[in-house]
């Protein structure tokens, strides 16, 4: 009986040990495949094939009822999304699965200041897009293009949406500091030239509702003069210039005087705070691409419907935008790139815009009633579409950089906002360039 | 336990294989089963423990120590994250610019006052609601399990929470203060509120915690020490200082370690609080610990091997503090 027992309890054990032992090597194993792409077989069993798609924020996609359609159109396709709500996020990740090439998706998302470094490091990991059969260049924006395309001609993703900044601005506000409201006496007021857009400032600030401030955030402004440059922190060669370049120096001077002379409020953007304070309609102008106006929505109370209108800025430039990439280890890659395709095709883009109002980066678009009879609740009937198109048209092809981000996140976050507490311009620039420095040595 | 369960098992099957076992030459086979089994006893007894204890080590080698050894490896490279494969030997190059790192040194010590400033305050409050759960009280296990709440509530959470109240502009503590006649403190930007607004999420979730382990060790002194204190005429003060305090060395000792480890890893917290600036912890590094340096340094600026060396620095560090800990509860515990 003992005897008998203890066989029973040896072989309980090894079976035990066993089996841990396989799930702790399984476990290890099947990091190799990514589990989505596990679906096209065990699916409904019809042969149905699952794309999935990695992306951040919210690409409006399945809002739009594109995939609902893109499913009818091929009935053997079903797509999944996977969403990060931050880029921040997101794009550590990413770049951990494509360079150990592993829990990749077949379409992955690219942000625009990430674009570069990818392009810059990863692009033999992405399908050559232009590649696609019917895949027609001269549909995008050149730099749009451009943006996503090597040295080597290869180009690692399709645009989805751009973001052509405009201002907006609070016609009651401007009214009561004695300011023009009509669009196109604003726009005329600071054309060409940031600096007037500061003098303007300084004029509303004499007559100004107490409480309220002309712009919004130190951050928003260095940003919106610095993305309406053609090079600012890398030269057309690809070198680090961001100290040198006069254009970035005099964009952050700007910025801090601006800040010194109390025309901008020490919120950082998209903080609670910088919410709260849209909502108690105490900033007068804000830079704006398409998509901040679905912010304002968000934040605004629901009386201000109409109180903001939308002007061209002094100089186009433009503020975010994504990109579709393949990834080459994607278990669907032909599937994925007729995909790709369609989601970025003009119609589709269009048919974005007017759900989403994720801006179009196809020009041909431009003209479609989608775009031209575009409204927004918040801006009344100012017609978006022709103000966020002209801007686009004209935002300079801009050199972007690997490091981008981290450069501007330096000069916005560890620079300009520190002038808002009484530091001065220099010692502020002393800071964000000491920063930057420490962060892009390797 | 386990080896106890075999008086319950079922038999094995034997199926009727042997319905009736010649008793003749079974003396000699019986032994050698015997010694065959014993054979097989002395291997099982000798080796199982090993399997049992096996699936930690062998999560620890795969989770742990290799993690540690690659770390170490790719601190003594130039490596980026975008290809973590193609690295640069550099030797100690990343070791030695950390003496001359200032962000590095900043970082450090706001790690220091972060920890001496959450801690001390913390212990010394856990202290005191441990002594007066001690008390009898109607309600008891509400107030201890009220105590461990904040334990169990994720960082995330917490801190999203204490930024909105910690806010410049709308923030309720700043509300609060200017009923008091005191002006807006800006609690992100500012570098002594910010670090004591980021101990205060600490405190907040640890203080019940510790109060807890406190409780316990207090209900296992005994009763009548109290008691001939009190015929001896002390004060419940003078019983505290001079009964509970000695009585506790050894666990307050074990809270003081434990703190401090904690302490020297603060991360979530400073990370969310100021969630525009991220990893850099402020707008000029005024609350950055040692941990978001680290994370930014690897995952922001994606410079694995600059991270690889802030980690193992951080490791030696650590081993010191641990050694400091040891040296000083050992004297205490031979003076005691």
């Amino acid at each position: 009986m003992r005897a008998r027992t203890r066989t029973t309890r040896r072989v309980v054990v090894l079976a035990a040990v066993a089996s841990l032992g396989a799930g702790l090597l399984a476990g290890c194993a099947d990091d190799g495949k990514s589990s989505a792409s596990d679906d096209s077989s065990s699916g409904s069993g019809k042969g149905q094939t699952t794309i999935t798609l990695g992306l951040f924020g919210t690409f409006g996609f399945k809002e739009a009822g594109l995939y609902t359609e893109y499913e009818k159109l091929h009935p053997n396709i079903k797509i999944s999304e996977n969403v990060t709500e931050k880029n921040e996020n997101y794009y550590p990740a990413l770049v951990n699965h494509l360079t150990t090439n592993s829990g990749l998706m077949d379409v992955q998302a690219i942000e625009v200041g990430n674009i570069a470094e990818v392009v810059a490091t990863l692009a033999n990991k992405f399908e050559d897009v232009s590649k696609i059969s019917g895949v027609d260049k001269s549909n995008w924006l050149d730099w749009k293009w451009s943006q996503a395309t090597t040295k080597d001609g290869a180009t690692i993703g399709l645009g989805t949406d751009v973001g052509p900044m405009a201002l907006c601005y609070r016609k009651d506000l401007f009214q009561a500091a004695g300011l023009p409201t009509d669009r196109e006496k604003v726009g005329a007021l600071w054309a060409g030239d940031w600096n007037k857009f500061i003098t303007a400032g300084e004029q509303y600030k004499k007559k100004a509702k107490a409480g309220t401030f002309f712009m919004d955030s130190p951050g928003g402004l260095l940003n919106a003069i610095l993305s309406s440059e053609k090079e600012k922190f890398y030269d057309s060669s690809g070198k680090i210039i961001y100290k040198t370049n006069p254009a970035v120096k005099d964009a952050f001077n700007l910025t801090a005087k601006a800040a010194e002379e109390g025309l901008v409020q020490a919120q950082p953007q998209f903080a609670p705070s910088w919410n709260t304070t849209i909502a108690q309609s105490k900033f007068a102008t804000i830079a704006c691409p398409p998509w901040m106006l679905g912010t304002i929505k968000g934040n605004a109370k629901a009386e201000d419907a109409g109180k903001w209108d939308v002007a061209v800025a002094p100089k186009s430039g433009n503020w975010g935008g994504s990109f579709l990439g393949v990834p080459k280890s994607g278990k669907h890659v032909k599937e994925a790139e007729e995909l790709v395709k369609w989601l970025t095709a003009p119609e589709q883009q269009a048919k974005l815009f007017k759900v989403q109002g994720n801006f179009p980066s196809a020009p041909s678009t431009y003209t479609l009633p989608e775009v031209t009879g575009a409204k927004n609740e918040m801006t009344g009937d100012s017609p978006i579409g022709t103000v966020f198109s002209e801007a686009a048209k004209s935002a300079p092809v801009q050199v972007i950089g690997p490091k981008d981000q981290i450069i501007q996140q330096g000069l916005n976050d560890n620079g300009v906002i520190l002038v808002t507490k009484g530091k001065s311009a220099a010692e502020a620039w002393d800071t964000a360039t000491k920063t930057i420095d420490n962060n892009l040595d390797k | 336990m386990a080896t106890r369960h075999d008086t319950a098992a079922p038999p094995a099957k034997e199926g009727g294989a042997a319905p009736g076992r010649p008793p003749a030459a079974a003396a000699d086979a019986e032994q050698l089963r015997r010694a065959r089994l014993s054979r097989r006893w002395q291997r099982d007894k000798r080796w199982s423990p090993y399997a049992f204890v096996s699936p930690f080590f062998l999560l620890f080698v795969a989770f742990g120590l290799f993690p540690l050894l690659y770390t170490g490896w790719a601190s003594l490279h130039q490596v980026e994250l975008t290809s973590p494969t193609d690295m640069t030997w550099v030797g100690m190059r990343n070791y030695t610019r950390i003496f001359g790192d200032d962000f590095f040194w900043n970082a450090a010590k706001n790690t220091l006052t972060i920890g001496i400033i959450s801690t001390v305050p913390q212990l010394m409050m856990a202290m005191g609601l441990a002594h007066i759960l001690n008390y009898k009280l109607r309600a008891s296990t509400f107030y201890r399990v009220a105590m461990l709440a904040p334990y169990a509530t994720s960082i995330a959470a917490a801190s999203l929470v204490f930024v909105l109240l910690f806010g410049r502009d709308y923030g309720m503590i700043n509300w609060a203060l200017h009923f008091g006649g005191i002006d807006a403190v800006d609690w992100q930007n500012d570098k002594w509120p910010s670090q004591i607004a980021v101990s205060t999420i600490v405190i907040w979730r640890w203080t019940g915690y510790n109060a807890l382990i406190y409780l316990a060790a207090m209900q296992a002194i005994p009763q009548d020490l109290y008691e001939s204190a009190a015929l001896d005429g002390a004060s419940r003060w003078k019983q505290f200082l001079h009964v509970t305090l000695p009585s506790l060395r050894p666990t307050i000792l074990f809270t003081v370690v434990v703190s401090t480890i904690g302490a020297s890893q603060v991360f979530g917290e400073p990370l969310l609080f100021d969630a525009n600036k991220g990893a850099s912890g402020g707008a000029e590094h005024q609350f950055q610990t040692l941990g978001l340096y680290l994370y930014e340094q690897g995952w922001v600026n994606q410079h694995l091997g600059r991270a690889s060396a802030i980690a193992w620095t951080m490791f030696l560090i650590l081993i010191v503090v641990g050694i400091v800990n040891y040296v000083i509860s050992r004297r205490l515990r031979a003076s005691s």
